[in-house]
């Protein structure tokens, strides 16, 4: 199992096309994968989950991956925030 | 032969067959158990998300075809609701619980939409009505009830509905849709933004037209005066056959005499700008010949979110608009927002009475961080082109001076810190308060400009507030008392060797021009789409 924490820094947080973008990557891999923010759990590979989080601008979100392919997934997950998904 | 009238929305004249476009409502969906195998009911199921996702996946390849990215992303979002784990869970859990497979469908749609609804916060509140849409072609699919499409549509018409959503007009074949005709709307609704987007006639506002007219009914559709006649007889088709051809004339005409320079016999320049809310009708502006912006409206950087806009976010969009316009005039007007507004973030106080209240420049100098943010985004992005800082609200000098001396600070800080900027960026003021018009002698002396705008003045001088359609009668902008203040406001700026600039509705209207000219005004500022056609009346009669 892969824990890391990430500071949201695009604009609009976890909306919108972000938010879409981050459920597509991450629905590539098999692994199971959350993002938490707040104390708050979500499935990472439902949009309605990570939307009714309401990550802003700057919040902390934990994300945890874990399954055959979780080394990948993190590391594609690292490589979308740190592009600000690709905003 | 019968006559219709509604709002005209969209200039331009229609001649065609009616097609009726009724989408079939859904029944309510109740909270049932039923005695299918849950198998069965899965396989149902299955079998309508298909369905949905090959009607989702064609709007959406249709939109990016058309190049509307925005709308695109709309339905790319649809398509991952359809997919959503946690949605097809709560299904699963519901079936097993024995309930039908509509009832799951709808119970599992309608909870996740509540729980995006409880954040507070627009665009997640526009996603739980995605859901909704989502949910609504599924349950459509499983009951064999066909979704609403407007790429029905076989040939040349005219359509006729009750109102016509995004999703209905996402499917427009532009080429075969001559005009739209609605019941329900006004001149802000999606119909009317979306029809003068696309260049098509329409008329909206017109009570019970859906059962007045049948399908294949002969139609005329006259968007400038918002008639619509139905079974034409020969000659009234004969008039309007030859309305339309001219006004395809004026449109060529148009297209030459919209990049023109005015100026009046008497060798008067008069400036035609455009009013824009957003850097997106930057584009529109231009391509309908502003010779400037006579007013951005910097709001929409402000509204439906939960904290103000950051310093570079606003830097951004001043920038993008002013590298548009070169070294063409573009007025950015400061914050005008007030307590009639919701700003969650600003913790605007509620008050009795939010047009007399800390609205605009009030409010900015109150909040004076949210100001300077503001004053320093558009003095960085000043070097890109050819900005003026306007205020809006002002009443009294007092309050330039104050919003002046703002201004100087954030100037020396930036000058300190090295950061370029214009130095002697032109500021002005929205001329909309009575007093401003009538003191506006000695404001001339403390401005480069001024800006009247009528929408306020109007609403201020006669006391009628202007979203009560009661009060509506007072509402005249050619009323003498209103062309007094308006005449006072330019005569003082002449006086100082200054210019007044005009941005309200009255600036368009073709009715009022006659009398702006005649008293002085130096520019015009209009929704971009009328500019063409005050440009030519302009040319035409002065």
């Amino acid at each position: 199992m892969l824990t890391k924490k990430f500071v949201i820094k695009n604009e609009v947080g976890l909306h919108a096309r972000p938010a879409a973008v981050f459920v597509q990557t991450v629905s590539k891999y098999k692994s199971k994968i959350t993002i938490e923010k707040d104390g708050k759990i979500a499935n990472a590979k439902s949009i309605v989950e990570v939307l009714s989080l309401g990550v802003e601008k700057d919040a902390e979100v934990t994300i945890t991956a874990e399954g055959s392919d979780e080394e990948d997934a993190m590391r594609a997950i690292e490589k979308l925030i740190e592009s600000n998904f690709g905003e | 032969m019968r006559r219709f009238e509604g709002i005209g929305v969209s200039r331009g004249i229609a001649i065609g067959k009616a097609f009726l476009y009724l989408p079939q409502k859904l029944p309510k969906i109740s909270q049932s158990k039923d005695n299918i195998k849950i198998e069965q009911k899965k396989k149902t199921i299955d079998k309508a998300l298909e369905k949905t996702r090959r009607e989702i996946s064609s709007i959406h390849k249709k939109l990016i075809a058309d190049n509307k990215r925005k709308e695109a992303d709309i339905f790319e979002a649809h398509l991952l609701f359809l997919d959503d784990p946690s949605i097809k869970e709560k299904i699963n859990t519901l079936l097993q619980q024995g309930y039908s497979a509509t009832y799951a469908v709808e119970s599992a749609f309608e909870e996740s939409a509540k729980e995006i609804e409880k954040i507070e916060n627009e665009y997640l509140k526009e996603r739980a009505n995605d859901l909704r849409d989502v949910k609504e072609r599924i349950i459509r699919n499983i009951l064999n009830i066909p979704n609403p499409s407007l790429s029905l549509v076989e040939s040349e018409c005219i359509i006729v509905a009750k109102d016509l959503t995004p999703s209905d007009t996402a499917n427009l074949d532009t080429k075969k849709v001559l005009g739209l005709v609605t019941e329900r709307g006004s001149s802000t609704s999606h119909t009317a933004i979306l029809a003068e987007a696309l260049g098509i006639p329409a008329v909206v506002g017109i009570p019970r037209i859906t059962e007045s007219v049948n399908n294949n009914t002969m139609l005329i559709v006259d968007g400038e005066n918002g008639i619509v006649v139905a079974d034409p007889d020969k000659p009234t088709i004969k008039i309007f056959i030859e309305k339309k051809e001219k006004e395809e004339k004026e449109k060529v005409e148009l297209e030459k005499i919209k990049f023109m320079k005015l100026k009046t016999k008497s060798g008067k320049e008069i400036e035609i700008l455009a009013n824009i809310g957003n850097p997106e009708d930057a584009e529109t502006a231009l391509k309908n010949g502003a010779d400037g912006i006579g007013l951005y409206r910097t709001e929409f950087l402000f509204l439906g979110r939960e904290s103000p806009p950051s310093e570079e976010e606003q830097f951004e969009a001043y920038k993008k608009v002013l590298e548009k316009f070169k070294d063409k005039p573009v007025i950015i007007r400061t914050l005008d927002i007030g307590g009639d507004k919701q700003i969650p973030y600003l913790n605007i106080e509620k008050e009795l009475n939010p047009f007399l209240g800390v609205r605009a420049i009030r409010l900015c100098l109150k909040n004076t961080e949210l100001f300077k943010t503001q004053l320093r985004a558009i003095l960085r992005a000043s070097i890109y082109g050819n900005p003026k800082i306007m205020y809006p609200m002002i009443a009294i000098k007092e309050e330039i001076e104050k919003a002046n001396s703002i201004l100087e600070e954030v100037k020396s800080e930036l000058k300190s810190k090295g950061v370029p900027f214009k130095e002697n960026i032109q500021v002005g003021i929205m001329v909309e308060i009575p007093s401003a018009a009538l003191n506006a002698e000695e404001l001339a002396k403390y401005v480069d400009f001024f800006s009247i705008g009528t929408n306020d003045l109007i609403q201020y001088t006669f006391a009628a507030d202007r979203t009560n359609e009661k009060v509506s009668y007072l509402y005249n902008p050619l009323h003498p008392a209103l062309l007094k203040l308006v005449k006072f406001t330019i005569e003082a700026s002449h006086k100082y060797g200054k210019k007044t600039g005009m941005c309200g509705e009255m600036a368009g209207d073709l009715k009022a021009i006659p009398q702006l000219i005649k008293m002085g005004i130096d520019e015009l500022s209009m929704t971009p789409t009328k500019i063409p056609y005050a440009k030519k009346f302009i040319k035409d009669n002065f």
